[in-house]
């Protein structure tokens, strides 16, 4: 490695990195102002979890995933009689849907696991509560998240299109 | 009353009585004292924070964070004033002073113009670096005071530091007087009306300043205070006020040393050929510009070993200067 060492004259590295700090100083400053100027997001980013009640099925599987069991599902069977007569058809019906964001540790396993996109990730990050309690928020908020579910990134030239598309 | 009828007016009256003049230029001095290492300090927290692209104190004041020292002063004031049970009380407290008075003294006798000046002494340059390594002392004390075997190592840095960079620092600074002729420092800048001692005595101004940034031990001569292996050095046990005292030393020091350089280099408060500005601008733009190397060197440098940087002095910076004066000594004899 020392052969491949060009040779410089005395100084030279003390000047370079002088105009270094220079030049650093002179450029703006990639600092943003945060509370003033909020972030521009990419669109994938885990801010907090959201979900679209009328997509979940209340099949648990995002419960029962969840590695330090911070969702809370409530639910109860209805059943309808159908119109034209014949065994009566039973539906589940979401009563309560809330995730602890005390506990949460934004895994993204009940993202993954939910089968009918009820759950998505949402860029928003700005909900301290001043009780720890408070930090578990019902379907209510989590509904609100979704509508600041950012669209998905296009996709990268030449790539598949997504099977849902094709 | 009688000599007010004499034609002598109350004010010239005033003027005139020691106590009066002595009392109006220590207010003077200590004021420049405590205004003007507050905006080195804060240029240097901006300077040092977009040297590395981020942005430094916003919030204090309102605007680009002013008032972030002042806001440090109030919080300095308020924190509870701390001493080691096993410190040496009187030499603990009484040390910030001593490292923190001798910076003022050199102020007394700085020039910021023909007529501004606290006291032209003779033997300006010799006061100046004379007072100039009484600072150490306070460290020394600090150190000792502290109980505590990292103060105490910081301290035997910082005296052994003075130990090897003084000698440069003097020895630039003759080379200086023998050029100008005189000690006292409205006298070398007067002599810089031709040409400022920094075009024939560069090598002499690279020495001052390196020694000058040791003597402060600023970085990249930081080891009495590196942080990272003996916490802060002699400060370690210092809080609130005392502590505020040894960082406005620092401060103060930069702002004393860079004068001195402006002075002996620069030509002081001699405005730049055909642009004329007046003295004392000029002399604080030059204090700026100098304090800003101090900065900027800060952000680009890492720190020296301790054993490098007794080598730097003694086997680079002392020789250097030993010829300078040599140089100096045949070209004032031969010319």
């Amino acid at each position: 490695m020392a052969t491949q060492q060009r040779k410089r004259g005395v100084g030279m590295g003390l000047a370079k990195g002088l105009s270094v700090t220079l030049k650093t100083m002179l450029q703006p400053a990639v600092t943003q102002q945060y509370p003033r100027v909020k972030p521009k997001l990419p669109p994938r980013t885990r801010g907090v979890i959201a979900l679209k009640e009328a997509n979940c099925t209340v099949c648990y599987k995002c419960s029962r995933e969840c590695p330090d069991w911070c969702i809370y599902i409530d639910a109860h069977k209805e059943t309808h009689e159908p119109a034209g007569g014949g065994r009566a058809r039973s539906a589940k019906v979401l009563d309560r849907f809330a995730i602890d964001y005390a506990l949460c540790m934004y895994c993204g396993i009940c993202v993954e696991v939910c089968p009918f996109d009820a759950l998505f990730w949402s860029p928003e990050f700005d909900y301290p509560e001043f009780d720890i309690v408070e930090m578990t928020h019902e379907k209510e908020r989590l509904e609100d998240w979704t509508y600041t579910v950012l669209p998905p990134p296009e996709l990268e030239e030449g790539a598949q299109p997504a099977e849902e598309a094709s | 009353m009688i000599l007010a009828e004499a034609g002598v007016s109350v004010f010239d009256q005033l003027f005139s009585n020691f106590w009066v003049v002595l009392l109006l230029k220590t207010v003077a001095v200590v004021a420049f004292f405590l205004i003007v290492p507050l905006g080195i300090g804060y240029v240097e927290h901006k300077g040092l924070a977009h040297m590395q692209a981020r942005l430094g104190p916003m919030e204090a004041g309102r605007f680009h964070g002013w008032a972030q020292l002042v806001a440090d002063g109030v919080k300095f004031i308020q924190k509870e004033d701390v001493v080691p049970a096993a410190a040496d009380r009187n030499v603990f407290s009484l040390a910030p002073a001593v490292a923190m008075i001798p910076y003022i003294a050199i102020l007394v006798v700085l020039p910021l113009s023909d007529s501004w000046f606290a006291e032209n002494l003779d033997i300006g340059i010799f006061f100046v670096l004379a007072m100039s390594s009484v600072s150490v002392i306070g460290v020394l004390m600090a150190g000792w005071a502290s109980a505590n075997k990292f103060s105490l190592i910081g301290a035997l840095r910082a005296a052994a530091q003075l130990i090897a960079y003084e000698l440069p620092l003097v020895i630039a600074a003759a080379a200086v007087v023998m050029q100008a002729g005189t000690l006292s420092l409205i006298g070398i800048v007067e002599a810089q009306r031709d040409l400022w001692f920094v075009v024939p005595q560069l090598p002499g101004f690279v020495i001052f300043m390196a020694a000058a940034f040791a003597e402060l031990q600023r970085p990249p001569f930081d080891m009495p205070i590196a942080d990272s292996e003996i916490i802060f050095g002699a400060y370690t046990e210092y809080t609130g006020l005392k502590f505020a005292f040894f960082l406005l030393a620092e401060y103060g020091g930069i702002v004393a040393f860079s004068g001195i350089a402006a002075v002996l280099y620069l030509g002081g408060y001699l405005p730049i050929p055909g642009i004329p500005i007046p003295g004392p601008l000029m002399m604080l733009g030059k204090i700026g510009a100098l304090a800003f190397l101090f900065i900027w060197l800060r952000a680009t440098y890492p720190r020296l070993r301790e054993d490098q940087l007794q080598r730097f002095s003694w086997l680079a910076l002392i020789p250097l200067s030993l010829l300078l004066i040599m140089g100096v000594a045949i070209a004032k004899v031969a010319f």
